[in-house]
């Protein structure tokens, strides 16, 4: 469970009105919003919405046409900003042609801090991410999750106040993916502000104290990840599985029931009163005769309220 | 942070950025060896058969090294780390963009230096005699400087293929060697060559080194140095400002 951080901290990223533009075509429109000092920050949306061009922005990797975003106070892309902040990007990106220890004390002196905190901060976080046996290695030599982790490593080497995490855990091997996310509560615990783009909605209800959704370069919704789920309330369901085969258009006849959909050996029935649907399963079951396995109520999880509001803009 | 201390902070930077380009990219083998043998061996071709003095060769074949060396490497190293996206971390660090070309020109003058450092030794121990050493070893410095700058303005279009920037480097490159009077001295071309010679910087430090070595140089060496010094200076404001319009389509 993740901690809330204190609503009276100052804010550690100021977004107004933040615009890009490629070749004519607005790929993030307009955006504003703040993350207080300390939060972890969710910034979701679809393949394409602009959430990697978003961070690329406030990192100051590139600039943005119009609008402004500061970064603990200073403008992002600011030396005093970047100082004080750090990226791990979604493609892995250390030297291949160095060790991982080599790959940490270039970032450590690209950031000057002194040779000794480097050292020890290097050799706790190899320790940490699960390679201080493998510090010599070439880089060149590991797997996709192993730089992952590493580049996590080079982001937290300067001890930043904020880090910037562009789909740190896509496409990693669960033991990988699981260490990360267990690395970043603890910097969340620890007082460091998290900014996570992510398409992974189980991963940002896990880890967020908030999340925005971007589409198509728009803010769509800003909230508590159990707010948003409140927009999808319609989405409440109930899944059943009955050990006869059934046709689902027997469910849909059902009082209250919207729509079925079948999912494996399941069916998934969606209705706004999910008691009464599920009492009136129950009946149907004992009038035919059918074997219920299994009968669950489910309530909207973050990935339908984010389609919904995703619809919603689509519609708009 | 005051000014200076902010220029220091950059400076320190610069030389990690070259020492970790010289890390990767430079202190390999097959890249000194290259850096050595291919200006020798293409010297070689064009004066072999040729009576020519050792006084007269030297300064060509020094020339010759040092601008092939020190625009050997510098046009493809933003592109491999553009293309490798180590480019990507290095514009999300505490540098600004003119830290970064800086310390990748720093670190091909460094190479270029280095290399040219074994035709110098080679001159010297066949019983070359350089009268003004000290200017000499300052033209040397800032001729290797001045290619490294040039070469780092190869890497200027967005292109993250390091053999289309090495097209465009050799395109460059090879016609320079013929119109900088490294096989044909200054004095022997007529007036229009020498005007084509004068747009070669590479002729400004043959010029030099001929002046040191074999005591005839073609201009006043104060001439030459001060040309060799507004090209340098020319070069490394291109670089810096032309990266500045092309890296965004880059990253």
């Amino acid at each position: 469970m993740v901690s809330s951080p204190a609503p009276d901290r100052k804010a550690a990223i100021e977004v107004c009105h933040l615009t890009k533009r490629y070749n004519g075509v607005v790929a993030v429109d307009d955006i504003s919003f703040e993350v207080r000092a300390g939060e972890f920050f969710g910034f979701l949306g679809p393949n394409g919405a602009g959430k990697t061009t978003t961070v690329r922005m406030l990192t100051g990797i590139i600039r943005a046409d119009g609008g402004s975003a500061l970064v603990m106070g200073f403008p992002a892309g600011s030396l005093k900003a970047k100082q004080m902040a750090s990226v791990v990007p979604e493609m892995a990106n250390a030297y291949t042609d160095l060790s991982a220890w080599d790959n940490l004390m270039l970032m450590a002196d690209l950031y000057s801090i002194p040779a000794r905190t480097a050292k020890e901060r290097a050799r706790e976080l190899l320790h940490t991410i699960g390679l201080l046996e493998r510090k010599d290695s070439q880089v060149r030599a590991y797997s996709r999750g192993m730089r992952q982790r590493l580049i996590l490593a080079m982001a937290l080497i300067s001890d930043p106040e904020v880090l910037f995490l562009d789909e740190p855990t896509s496409g990693l091997d669960v033991q990988s993916s699981r260490l990360i996310k267990e690395l970043l509560l603890k910097l969340n615990r620890a007082g460091k502000t998290i900014f996570l783009t992510t398409h992974d909605m189980d991963e940002a209800n896990q880890l967020c104290h908030r999340v925005a959704i971007i589409n198509k370069g728009k803010l769509i919704a800003i909230n508590a990840p159990e707010q948003l789920k409140l927009t999808a309330s319609r989405r409440h369901s109930v899944e059943v599985s009955f050990a006869n085969s059934i046709h689902p258009s027997t469910l849909a006849t059902l009082p209250g029931v919207s729509d079925v959909q079948r999912l494996g050996d399941k069916y998934r029935l969606f209705t706004s009163a999910p008691g009464e649907v599920a009492a009136a399963v129950v009946s149907l079951a004992h009038a035919h005769g059918f074997k219920i396995i299994s009968l669950n109520t489910l309530t909207p999880s973050l990935e339908d309220a984010f389609l919904a509001l995703t619809e919603e803009a689509k519609h708009a | 942070m005051p000014e200076h201390a902010l220029v220091w902070q950059q400076l320190r930077r610069l030389l990690v950025i070259a020492l970790k380009d010289i890390r990767i990219y430079y202190s390999k083998g097959p890249v000194v060896v290259f850096g050595v043998l291919f200006p020798v061996f293409l010297f070689l071709a064009f004066s072999i058969g040729r009576e020519l003095t050792i006084d007269f060769m030297m300064p060509g074949l020094i020339g010759m090294v040092l601008f092939f060396t020190a625009t050997s490497i510098s046009p493809v190293v933003v592109p491999w780390e553009s293309q490798a996206r180590t480019l990507e971390r290095l514009m999300s660090c505490p540098l600004r963009l003119e830290t970064i070309i800086a310390g990748d020109i720093f670190a091909s003058f460094l190479f270029g230096t280095a290399i040219s450092l074994v035709p110098i030794i080679a001159a010297l121990a066949l019983g070359v005699t350089v009268s003004s050493p000290v200017l000499f070893g300052l033209a040397v410095l800032l001729a290797s400087l001045c290619f490294a700058a040039l070469g780092n303005i190869f890497s200027v279009p967005p292109s993250n293929v390091p053999a289309t920037v090495n097209m465009i480097a050799a395109a460059v490159r090879f016609p320079v060697i013929f119109i900088s009077g490294i096989f044909i001295p200054l004095q022997q071309l007529p007036t229009w060559g020498q005007w084509i010679a004068y747009i070669s910087p590479l002729t400004y430090f043959t010029d030099i080194a001929r002046g040191c070595i074999q005591g005839e140089a073609h201009l006043p060496l104060v001439v030459d140095f001060a040309l060799l010094l507004a090209f340098t200076i020319v070069f490394l404001v291109l670089a810096m400002r032309l990266h500045h319009r092309t890296m965004p389509r880059r990253l």
